[in-house]
């Protein structure tokens, strides 16, 4: 479904990205992990499509596709969705105002009919359940006053609508108190599926417990250093990133 | 300065100015022939040299003569969904004719009115105002008696463009009695494309706990250049709302006073511009509060493409009687363009001590993080942009009480965002 070669990436002149290479096929569940400014967020971005980054060398295939050639619209409606670390609170956009458009540009895109009114209540109505999410919250402007955790809710929410075939996750678990985070989870594993993929970036083994990956990678200065089953994850949350940091930078 | 259009529009202007009124007219003659129109360093007009530009544009300075109107034209010009009552301008000229009469409500030619000329809006403030109380050549008075609702929204709807001039000079007389109602929208439609000048004076006069919603939509033609005064009073419990809405032109200056002489009175100056090409919008409003426990509060939203141009100048005056006062001020702008341009500045000056007052003003770019947020989303840059700007200026739709108008201007706005939802 989607394979990253050799990407590498800057912002401003500095590279952040410096080769990843990555497979992830139907199905799978990928984890990546590493330390505070190893580029995680920036290669969920430039998968996204975000203007800053600039990709100066590398590729992405998603489905047989160049995907770094696709506008990020475009890349939304070919089926990747990115649930931000830091969704960005968007006042005097109404929540329900922005889905539908969102839903039925990706519809439309897809060849589907775009949604009237009351179905695409009656879809709210069905996914709001399924990450349970207040009506109140999607009354009022995109994001804006949610809490940092009623955020992330709202971004699964989002997926949920728009049934993606990949989804990246950017530390969606931060800021999720233990209730939240399993809602959170349960809603993600019921809309995976043999055809879905998601990637999920974190720093906590405790979400890894609901969504079980199957590989675990780390970044670790815009490389993937180590790459491992959920075991990994574990072996990290005991031991920290030190012994990985010193195996890579004794190698270079 | 400008001698040019000092000289001619005393010959054709003054000179041929009807023989009513002959006092104020005068005294607005005197003023204005010592004055002149404003120089290019002017304060006042600093950011709009309105006098250069219709030396640049003009060669006819004559007052424009009355055009033929039918009523099919009106009936194809007139919004959709409006439902109300429709008086007729041409060239500033009221057309009898062709308006609707209005039960209840004293309306008649200004030419013919008792209006009390210049007693709101003072000649002696604006050279363009004393212009045009020396000259004016047409428009209305209304009167609305004390204890009247009127029901329906009544559409002040001027045709203009050249004819034999290019110099347009209306005046409008609103007299709302204690505890009345009204709501008028003031539309002006081009005829044609060639340049003209409307210099326009609109004085109202609210009575106690009168309640005037007056909303404008400004989208003549890009070769329109027009200055405004507009100026009201309004009495104790009294409430004034504008709403501004400018969408095109070649130059446009609208002078906008509020004077607020009675406790309890509110007024409300809210404003949008939506600009493109190469349209220069120029608001200059003015709230005067004189007595205590008042309000007044002023939103302007800009959105600026290509080499559009704006100017925001807001003036609030707390004077030393006027303890208790709330005043709030709040000037937005978006630039689209590295070309366009908008120079804000509130000016507030307060002689009370127990007062309210905030002023903001803002001049900014699209949020780029909310742009590709909504785009990760699937919706088009476009229509991306079309709901964030949308969402920027929508506050100031949320103010416009008169349906009808409200989904016109939203109609016509969304149009130009490019992004109908
Ligand atoms: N827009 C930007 N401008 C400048 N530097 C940036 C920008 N975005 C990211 N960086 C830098 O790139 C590096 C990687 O950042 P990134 O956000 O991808 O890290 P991360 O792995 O997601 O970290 P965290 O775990 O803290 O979320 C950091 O050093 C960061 O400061
Ligand atoms: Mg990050």
């Amino acid at each position: 479904m989607l394979t990253i070669k050799n990407l590498h990436a800057a912002v401003e002149g500095t590279p952040i990205l410096r080769g990843i290479n990555l497979e992830v096929k139907p199905g799978e569940v990928h984890a990546i992990m590493g330390p505070n400014g190893s580029g995680k967020s920036t290669l969920a971005s430039v998968l996204a499509g975000r203007e800053e980054y600039e990709v100066t060398e590398g590729e992405v295939i998603f489905k047989g596709k160049d995907l770094l050639d696709l506008a990020p619209e475009d890349r939304a409606r070919e089926g990747v969705f990115l649930a931000f670390q830091y969704p960005v609170e968007i006042p005097g956009v109404s929540s329900t105002n922005f889905l539908r458009t969102a839903l039925n540009q990706v519809r439309e895109y897809r060849g589907q009919e775009p949604l009237d009114a009351v179905k695409f209540l009656s879809l709210m109505k069905e996914k709001m359940k399924l990450v349970e999410i207040d009506q109140k919250l999607l009354s009022r402007s995109l994001n804006e006053g949610f809490s940092g955790g009623e955020k992330k809710r709202n971004e699964i929410f989002q997926m949920a609508m728009l049934e993606p075939t990949l989804s990246i996750l950017d530390e969606t678990d931060s800021g999720l108190d233990i209730d939240a985070l399993r809602i959170v989870s349960n809603g993600v594993n019921k809309l995976k599926s043999p055809d879905t993929a998601t990637i999920v970036v974190t720093h906590y083994q405790r979400l890894l417990e609901y969504i079980v990956p199957d590989f675990v990678h780390v970044l670790y200065k815009g490389q993937i250093v180590k790459s491992g089953t959920k075991d990994l994850a574990l072996e990290l949350e005991a031991k920290g990133y030190d012994w990985i940091k010193e195996e890579v930078d004794a190698a270079v | 300065m400008s001698t040019l259009v000092k000289e001619d529009l005393f010959e054709n202007l003054l000179e041929s100015a009807p023989a009513n009124f002959t006092e104020a007219r005068q005294t607005a003659k005197d003023l204005y022939l010592e004055s002149g129109l404003p120089a290019p360093k002017e304060e006042e007009y600093k950011f709009t040299g309105i006098t250069k530009k219709l030396e640049k544009s003009l060669s006819n300075f004559n007052q424009a003569k009355q055009l033929s109107v039918e009523e099919t034209l009106i009936k194809e010009t007139v919004f959709q969904g409006f439902e109300g009552d429709v008086l007729v301008f041409s060239n500033g000229k009221f057309l009898q004719e062709v308006s609707s009469s209005i039960e209840g409500l004293e309306v008649s030619d200004i030419l013919s009115s008792s209006a009390e000329i210049g007693s709101i809006a003072k000649a002696e403030k604006d050279a363009f105002a004393a212009l045009n109380q020396a000259s004016f050549s047409g428009g209305i008075s209304i009167k609305v008696p004390k204890k009247t609702k009127v029901e329906k929204p009544i559409l002040l709807l001027s045709f203009n463009g050249v004819n034999d001039g290019q110099v347009i000079t209306p005046r409008f007389w609103i007299e709302v009695g204690d505890f009345s109602e009204v709501t008028f929208l003031d539309q002006s439609i081009s005829m044609g494309e060639e340049a003209y000048f409307v210099n326009k004076v609109v004085e109202i006069k609210g009575g106690l706990n009168s309640h005037i919603n007056y909303y404008r939509l400004q989208n003549e033609s890009n070769q329109a250049i027009e200055v405004s005064n507009i100026e009201t009073d309004i009495q104790s419990d009294a409430r004034f709302t504008s709403v501004n809405i400018s969408l095109s032109g070649d130059m446009v200056r609208n002078n906008l006073s509020l004077n607020l002489l009675g406790s309890n009175s509110e007024g409300n100056m809210y404003g949008i511009y939506l600009l493109n090409g190469k349209t220069h919008v120029d608001n200059h409003t003015n709230v005067d509060h004189t007595i205590p426990h008042a309000e007044s509060n002023e939103m302007y939203k800009g959105i600026f493409d290509a080499q559009s141009r704006g100017v925001f100048n807001g003036k609030i005056f707390v004077r030393q009687d006027a303890q208790k006062t709330n005043a709030f001020q709040q000037n937005n702008n978006v630039l689209l363009s590295d070309d366009a341009i908008v120079n804000t500045k509130p000016q507030l000056e307060i002689w009370a001590d127990d007062v309210k007052c905030s002023h903001g003003c803002t001049v900014g770019q699209l949020d780029e993080e909310a742009l590709f947020y909504l785009q990760a989303r699937g919706i088009g840059k476009v229509q991306a942009k079309g709901l964030l700007l949308y969402a920027f200026a929508g506050e100031v739709m949320e103010k416009i009480e008169e349906e009808s108008f409200k989904n016109h201007v939203v109609g016509l706005i969304q149009d130009r965002l490019g992004s109908k939802f």
